[in-house]
């Protein structure tokens, strides 16, 4: 998918990409020359086809998982479907986590926790930030489409 | 050009478009297509065990044959591809226990014979279907999709190591024989499971011919159930039109041998 300035006979590029909460997806392009911005608007149905691509509009701006699409998105999945091994406990050397962070950590459900656990830590680090907060998280939900994480 | 009702419209199209984009949606394809084959550089030889039927007893094949393999000191895993109705986990004593993570893959468990597996039936919790957070009331625009690439992340995030055989055990029907051609660099081997009823062998048929037209070869076929309450041919019928052998036929209680001799021929 692509999208083209008619009168400027130009490729949009990508700007922003959020996720509303809703199942919907919403992501602005603007022309490179005269400026003018766009926004593509998917439906539910239409966000989760984009999901099942495993790809990310606007490009990756942290690892991929491992089973990040099962793990994301299976609503039926068990607590403890899932260990962390060695290779996962260096993920997030270098970073603490608040007590308030701690505790919205623990609602997330227990299949997907891991993973959830892993992106903030990512993303903290690759930012150089020591502390991860509810702040931090709200920002890094913001700026990776983290939805429901 | 593009046309809107026959007439020009003076754009580009899609192909004329080559700026660089952020996005990289191509190269996103073209890393998970490598990430799989990166995945499975290990394993020597990929067969899918289909059928088309249902109850044909394509698992219970696939969780013996393994543990065959596994007896003979050839390594082999089991990928479970029948994500609704998962059951080789079970049949290899593998569902207990979470699956581990390891960096950036899941480790397979180990089941009986040390043959490694990974089912949808050990993420799942007891009793309950496979279902994906969505727009239920448009499930079937979607769901299909879904299953593929759960399919896709079960063969490129799986960290099986050395494997002689990948075993992977296709649910009934032919769809998700072909996401498993299209997920992998080439396209599997493919072993036949049938019953010998006339039913089996017409079923199974449509589903073999359609593995070999998108480039499968067919091993053989295994004829499973014989000597029990199914009379038919199947299995001959099925070897002589596809030009492959019977490679076993399996009475309703195997003995070890049977599974053993499978594994030979392979």
């Amino acid at each position: 998918m692509k999208f083209l300035c008619i009168e400027c006979d130009r490729q949009m590029a990508f700007e922003e990409r959020q996720l509303p909460g809703d199942g919907t997806l919403a992501v602005a392009f603007t022309c490179p020359s005269c400026g003018r911005k766009i926004g593509l608007l998917t439906n539910p149905f239409e966000t989760q086809l984009v999901s099942s691509l495993g790809v990310v509009i606007g490009g990756r701006t942290v690892p991929e998982q491992p089973l990040e699409m099962v793990r994301g998105t299976v609503a039926t999945g068990k607590e403890d479907a899932f260990a962390e091994g060695k290779g996962d406990t260096a993920t997030g050397r270098g970073v603490s986590w608040s007590p308030e962070a701690r505790e919205r950590l623990a609602r997330v459900p227990g299949f997907v926790r891991g993973m959830v656990k892993r992106i903030y830590a990512e993303y903290a680090r690759d930012r150089g930030i020591d502390v991860i907060t509810p702040g931090v998280m709200d920002t890094a939900r913001a700026e990776l489409g983290l939805e429901g994480m | 050009m593009s046309h809107l009702y026959g007439v020009p419209l003076n754009i580009r199209t899609y192909h004329d478009l080559t700026d660089a984009d952020v996005s990289g949606l191509p190269e996103q394809i073209g890393a998970q297509r490598r990430r799989v084959a990166g995945r499975l550089a290990r394993v020597d030889r990929v067969i899918a065990v289909m059928s088309g039927k249902g109850g044909v007893g394509k698992s219970f094949v696939t969780a013996h044959l393994a543990r065959a393999l596994g007896r003979g000191g050839r390594p082999a895993g089991v990928l479970d591809a029948d994500l609704n109705g998962p059951t080789v986990a079970r049949l290899l004593g593998a569902r207990g226990g979470p699956l581990t993570l390891d960096g950036d893959a899941v480790l397979p468990a180990v089941g009986a014979d040390g043959v490694k597996v990974v089912s949808m039936d050990q993420l799942l919790e007891d009793g309950r279907p496979l279902a994906f957070r969505g727009p239920q009331n448009e499930s079937f625009v979607w769901r299909g999709a879904m299953e593929a690439a759960a399919l896709r992340e079960f063969l490129s995030d799986v960290a099986w190591g050395p494997l002689e055989l990948l075993l992977v055990d296709l649910p009934p029907g032919l769809a998700r024989f072909a996401e498993l051609a299209d997920l992998l660099p080439t396209p599997p081997a493919v072993l036949t499971v049938t019953i010998p009823t006339p039913e089996s062998r017409d079923a199974v048929r449509r589903a073999l011919r359609a593995a070999v037209e998108r480039g499968a070869t067919p091993l053989g076929i295994v004829e499973n159930m014989v000597g029990g309450p199914f009379p038919g041919d199947a299995g001959d019928a099925l070897a002589a039109e596809f030009g492959v052998p019977v490679l076993a036929r399996v009475p309703f209680h195997p003995p070890a041998e049977v599974w053993a001799e499978l594994a030979t021929r392979l």
